[in-house]
């Protein structure tokens, strides 16, 4: 099993409060993604639930059981860092071995597990290389490997692929998605990638300066987002975002609006505009449309849209994909 | 010429080196000369340089008249021993330094380095009483402690740095595998420092083997190293000074291997951390 609970978990630095008090139910099995701007938390909140850093006041509790004053490794979790801080002067073997070494566990045992895990992730050629002669992408996999040979209750990942190119992080992305189905364990995940999160999660978990802002599945959050903050930090390009008389119409302080909801109309939209930038990314194109008053609106149009910088548009807005939120940035219902 | 500047920049430079070189090592050389010279060459004005009766007879007499293997067992015995205890304690303090500071850790560590800014004389009287007291005077276990203390604040200083370059992810990574703060030092921490720990080992025997205050007024025979050694041929009546000088060179040769030996670790040693 690996079930955590956090009741009203804080931490703070002195003065500093990192975490004002969190409470979230992770249930076994789970891909929850711990998703926020740097510095609003996430990681802290991730080494909370490791034991690397001490509760302020709250409570953990893994499989029912407070563990807010048991060491880390006695939680019976794993951690996966964004350096992967494996050990220098050790082979790989003895990298994945070592955590099953201080557990005293016998030699024979120890040899087939590291064996096993190597085999899963690809590194049988590699058990006698150092860390220092691996590519970046072989080396997370020693890190992970490092973690899935405990049999751990729970895998945290703290941002693993963010030291990795763009095309190797695309695959150990589906790396990772496949050894979760595989191992059946609970994973938390910590990034600041948006993409990351949508693709990879059961549950997102979006964190603004320490507080949980919101907590659902990936769609849930990209279609139903209960803040300005999250609306604005989920979904690539960024949700439009309009303040003023425009959103004063909708009756809200401001008005949302994804990009592939503003549709392009000849005449007699919500609001008009003239074309400053085109992107095409070739399944679309992203306009970068100045409207005035209300702002400059990114609008998806198709592939082979045609329409050049300095062009007129009338835009026109998908009214049951309008969101609409109050001054306090939170949403109306 | 765009060469001709650097080139003759670099000859002037490399002449400079040698020169302070030479200036440095100029006494050590003196001395080792003079063993080889009668004492009435020795003293002789002016000096001669290389040409003279080279002898032996010196190296003879020393060590007929005194034990030089009792005296240099004596300073292995205090050098290690002293190192190995600072060890024990240092690298522990080092580690909590490093990887748990508190507010109060760079405080900690300016003061420990300032017990080095007093003159040792001024704890002679007090530490000669203690000593007294508790009959450690001319006892091993004594002057091993003292160089311990001596250069503990050096050791945990040095030990300090080196450590603060180690990712503490590192360390987080073996907490999260299990391991205890003594296998964590022992496995982890202890090989991935190893350069800078054998720097600090080196520099250490090497300052314990040299320091002649404490070792010449706590020691008498019984634990007695070099330092003694050297004294005991200076002397305000007759000549003494070819016999001094090879006692100096006697004491001082395993000293002098040891460091050209380990030239390169000791220069990594003292500049880590200052270049990145």
């Amino acid at each position: 099993m690996g079930t955590i609970s956090l009741r009203n978990v804080r931490k703070a630095f002195g003065d500093a409060v990192i975490i004002p008090g969190a409470d979230l139910d992770i249930e076994h099995g789970e891909f929850v993604v711990f998703v926020g701007p740097s510095g609003c938390g996430k990681s802290t909140l991730l080494r909370l639930i490791a034991g690397l850093e001490d509760l302020t006041s709250g409570l953990i509790m893994i499989d029912g059981e407070d563990v807010s004053d048991v060491p880390p490794a006695r939680r019976g979790l794993a951690m996966v860092f964004q350096s992967y801080a494996l050990y220098p002067h050790m082979s790989v073997r003895n990298n994945i071995a070592f955590g099953l070494k201080m557990a005293g566990m016998p030699k024979e045992e120890i040899d087939a597990k590291v064996t096993h895990a190597a085999a899963t992730l690809n590194l049988t050629d590699y058990l006698d290389r150092k860390p220092r002669q691996l590519s970046g992408g072989q080396r997370q996999r020693v890190a992970i490997g490092r973690a899935i040979v405990r049999q751990p209750k729970c895998f945290l990942l703290d941002e693993p692929l963010s030291n990795l190119d763009a095309a190797l992080r695309v695959n150990m992305r589906v790396e990772i998605m496949q050894l979760h189905r595989q191992l059946d364990a609970t994973m938390i995940y910590v990034t600041h990638d948006q993409v990351e999160a949508m693709t990879m999660a059961d549950r997102i978990v979006v964190l603004n300066k320490g507080e949980i802002e919101q907590v659902g599945s990936p769609l849930d959050i990209y279609n139903k987002p209960n803040s300005v903050f999250v609306a604005g930090f989920i979904g690539s390009p960024k949700m439009n975002l309009i303040t003023g008389p425009l959103a004063t119409k909708f009756s809200a302080t401001t008005l949302g609006i994804r990009p592939e909801h503003v549709e392009l109309l000849a005449s007699a939209g919500d609001v008009n505009g003239r074309i400053v930038l085109t992107e095409h990314l070739g399944s679309d194109s992203f306009l970068h449309v100045d409207c005035g008053e209300a702002g400059r609106l990114t609008v998806r149009a198709a592939g082979d849209y045609e329409g050049k910088p300095g062009d007129a548009v009338s835009l026109g807005f998908d009214r049951a994909r309008i969101h609409r939120f109050d001054s306090q940035g939170k949403v109306l219902v | 010429m765009a060469r001709a500047v650097p080139l003759r920049r670099k000859l002037i430079f490399t002449a400079l080196a040698w020169g302070i070189g030479f200036v440095i090592f100029f006494p050590i050389l003196w001395t080792i000369l003079t063993s080889f010279k009668t004492e009435g060459e020795a003293v002789s004005l002016p000096p001669s340089f290389l040409f003279f009766d080279w002898t032996l007879e010196n190296y003879g007499i020393v060590q007929e008249r005194s034990d030089y293997l009792k005296f240099a067992s004596n300073s292995v015995i205090l050098a290690l021993g002293s190192t190995l205890l600072a060890l024990l304690i240092a690298v522990p303090a080092a580690w909590a330094m490093a990887f748990a500071p508190g507010k109060r850790t760079k405080d900690l560590l300016m003061w420990m380095l300032s017990t080095k800014m007093m003159p040792p004389v001024g704890a002679l009287i007090p530490l000669y009483l203690i000593f007294r007291d508790l009959k450690l005077l001319d006892s091993h276990v004594g002057i091993v402690m003292v160089l311990m203390l001596l250069n503990l604040p050096i050791i945990i200083w040095m030990l300090y740095t080196y450590f603060k370059e180690i990712p503490g992810e590192i360390l987080e990574a073996s907490r999260m595998d299990g391991a205890s703060i003594g296998k964590e030092l022992i496995y982890v921490l202890a090989p991935m420092a190893l350069p800078g720990i054998a720097s600090t080992v080196l520099l250490n025997i090497i300052l314990a083997w040299n320091e002649s205050f404490w070792t010449l007024t706590l020691t008498t025979k019984n634990a007695a190293p070099l330092t003694q050694f050297i004294a005991s041929y200076s002397s305000p009546e007759g000549l003494f000074w070819a016999k001094l000088s090879a006692a100096s060179t006697m004491a001082i040769a395993p000293i002098l291997v040891l460091g050209w030996f380990a030239q390169k670790q000791l220069v990594r040693g003292l500049t880590f951390g200052a270049v990145k």
